[in-house]
């Protein structure tokens, strides 16, 4: 990919000239190879391993409900693997990253189906309920928790507007060196994080076969998602309560 | 007014240390359940990821809010001159700090992560209102006791009335911070209210007091001591009026909700929906928690009757639960509105009012910090100077002899 020798070759140079060049070529790129799987793993250019996430990057996801298919959970099944997220066959227990929910209109009885997972709020109030500060949100958007300093009080799932996160209720066995859980704690999408510092698009994104959930940088005017976002319509779910999500759906 | 005589309990009848013993063996319970929960995970309990605070918390908070308000006794002899309550105030700030820990015990051991406490108590997100809490806890602790020391050591009562003024002030903030632990909530239906502030602290009020009179009524039966009518009328009226204040919060509550639209759907499931949260609302809280404790504490018929106030004061215990209940378990068993107008479903129990089954651990985590409270006053009552040897009317009644009697 040119992102690469961009790069190289841009490496002394500020970050926000850096970025933006990025941004450029990556959507130079995307519009020489529109529609395959390459565009989608080079739009989710990040940063070098040694340099701290930037605000200047908002990371999140533009979500085509149209394109959401009857009986598909492939976005689940990936996040599932990903996170070694293996259930223990209690539905009321087991943790969920992703779902896929069906909305059906009371009126006209239309129905729609889309996944949900944590929104990555720019105002997020799993953090401002969190009185360790496990709950965090990264410069870039990403909301984590910092599986070291969560005393296991659930607040953040009572404040979560989106039923987004889920308690670890039972021992965990065989997880993902990058993806760290724990009993006791609490957990959610971490928007595949370990995957975004390394340039790569989120599981669900990567493998959802109908390119319905596209990842990539929101601040970046350059990005297909800011472009899409600045052409098509799209929504944010709740967005009365003004919490500026970093994931936004079309068709609902 | 004679002067009061305070005096330690004898504490060495085979009924003491049975109920000590009773109530340690409940501790124990509570204890080895918190361990069965740690060890196993939470997936032993009632509770779950759609029901994230269970009967631990109904319990803890219940107690937490009892704690302030049973400081209320002393507040009222120290910050509102009212000197009938004086020879009560020590019980009173002694009850308000082992309420506290009994709840506070209960909340600890629930956490996910027990073991963390210290991180709990080091590391801060002020904008978190646990964090806000565990400062208000731990200063609650800290202001009672000295309030406490300033009443029971005679070269420092000239600073009682100080103290207890800053406790008064205290326990205010403290009820505030619990009430607005789910008033602060935007996302849930039956939360996002700024009346939850004041009216757990008028629940405080009540609740505080009834736990203070059961303790108070049975002490004084079985040691013998005397405890005349005319301050357990004053107590009777006092907590039919706390009962009535509550009535009147939980009214204006339902009726602000009632008269917006959007939360006709949260207010059915609570006061006419076929669940057991309907049934708690009109049978535990209105019936067996307000209108009982009203017509007992009210009614010339029980004036006075110490059996009668015991009672009345355990009828308002259960309709606290009741309501903690409600409010705790309702609150998070309505499905929150995600899609409005929309029906929902998926395989994370959206859309539906999800059910909630308590399992014994957990019921046994919350009576433990019940039984730490009492076995800690029980015992503390014994130790130090607590009680007054008589309440009897010649003692706290200020117009006694000048009614010539």
């Amino acid at each position: 990919m040119s992102n690469e020798q961009d790069n190289t070759q841009n490496k002394q140079r500020i970050d926000r000239y850096r970025r933006k060049l990025l941004g450029g070529s990556a959507a130079l790129a995307g519009a020489a190879a529109l529609g395959s799987g390459v565009f989608f793993t080079s739009i989710a250019r990040a940063k070098p391993d040694a340099e701290p996430a930037s605000s200047e990057v908002r990371w999140g996801f533009l979500i085509d409900t149209n394109k959401c298919v009857d009986n598909c959970d492939k976005c689940v099944t990936a996040c599932n693997d990903e996170f070694n997220l293996t259930g223990f066959g209690r539905p009321e227990t087991d943790a969920q990253w992703i779902r896929t929910v069906t909305l059906r209109d009371k009126k006209t009885g239309h129905t729609t189906r889309l996944p949900l997972m944590c929104q990555h709020c720019a105002y997020p109030p799993c953090v401002d309920v969190c009185p360790t500060g496990a709950s965090f949100k990264r410069p870039d958007g990403i909301v984590l928790v910092d599986k070291h300093i969560c005393i296991g009080c659930r607040y953040c799932m009572m404040a979560c507007p989106y039923k987004a996160r889920s308690f670890v209720h039972e021992t965990i066995e065989n997880q993902k060196e990058y993806g760290p859980r724990g009993k006791g704690t609490v957990e959610s999408c971490t928007l595949c994080v370990h995957r975004v510092d390394k340039d790569r698009i989120p599981a669900c994104a990567e493998a959802c076969p109908e390119k319905a959930i596209l990842f990539g940088n929101m601040n970046d005017a350059g990005s297909e998602i800011a472009q899409r976002m600045a052409s098509e319509a799209s929504t944010e779910i709740r967005g009365d309560l003004r919490l500026n999500l970093g994931v936004r759906y079309q068709g609902i | 007014m004679k002067p009061v005589t305070f005096r330690e309990i004898t504490g060495n009848s085979k009924g003491y240390y049975m109920l000590l013993a009773l109530l340690g063996l409940t501790v124990a319970a509570g204890l080895g359940s918190a361990w069965y929960m740690e060890h196993n995970g939470h997936w032993v309990t009632g509770m779950n990821n759609q029901i994230v605070w269970g009967m631990p918390h109904v319990f803890a908070v219940f107690l937490i809010v009892a704690a302030s308000g049973a400081l209320n006794v002393a507040s009222m002899s120290s910050v509102f001159n009212k000197t009938p309550y004086k020879p009560l105030a020590p019980l009173s700030g002694l009850m308000a700090i082992t309420l506290l820990a009994g709840g506070l015990m209960i909340l600890v051991l629930d956490l996910g992560r027990p073991d963390r406490l210290i991180v709990a108590m080091t590391t801060y997100n002020f904008k978190s209102i646990f964090a806000w809490n565990m400062i208000l806890y731990n200063g609650f602790f800290l202001i009672v006791g000295i309030y406490l020391w300033t009443m029971m050591q005679r070269n420092l009562n000239k600073y009682s009335k100080t103290a207890g003024f800053f406790a008064f002030l205290w326990r205010l903030a403290l009820t505030t911070g619990t009430g607005s632990i789910f008033g602060f909530i935007v996302a849930r239906q039956y939360y996002d209210a700024a009346i939850m502030a004041p009216m757990f602290i008028v629940m405080s009020f009540a609740f505080g007091l009834a736990l203070f009179l059961i303790f108070l009524l049975a002490t004084y039966q079985w040691t013998g001591r005397e405890l005349g009518g005319y301050l357990v009328n004053r107590l009777q009226k006092l907590l039919g009026l706390f009962v009535a204040s509550v009535l009147l919060f939980v009214v204006i509550f339902h009726l602000t909700n009632l008269y917006a639209t959007q939360h006709h759907d949260v207010e059915d499931f609570i006061l006419a929906g076929d669940n057991i949260y309907s049934g708690l609302f009109w049978v535990g809280y209105i019936l067996l928690g307000t209108i009982f404790p009203l017509i007992i504490c009210y009614a010339p018929a029980f004036r006075a009757a110490i059996g009668w106030t015991a009672a009345a004061a355990i009828l308002v215990i259960a309709g606290g639960l009741s309501q903690m209940y409600i409010i705790i378990i309702g609150g998070q068993a309505f499905p929150m509105d995600l899609f409005p107008g929309k029906e929902v479903s998926s395989s994370f129990f959206d859309g539906v009012v999800v059910t909630y089954s308590p399992t014994a651990p957990e019921v046994m985590l919350g009576l433990g910090g019940v039984a730490l409270a009492f076995a800690a006053t029980l015992f503390a009552v014994k130790i130090l100077r607590f009680l007054p040897l008589s309440l009897a009317d010649a003692k706290v009644d200020p117009h006694h002899s000048a009614q010539g009697q």
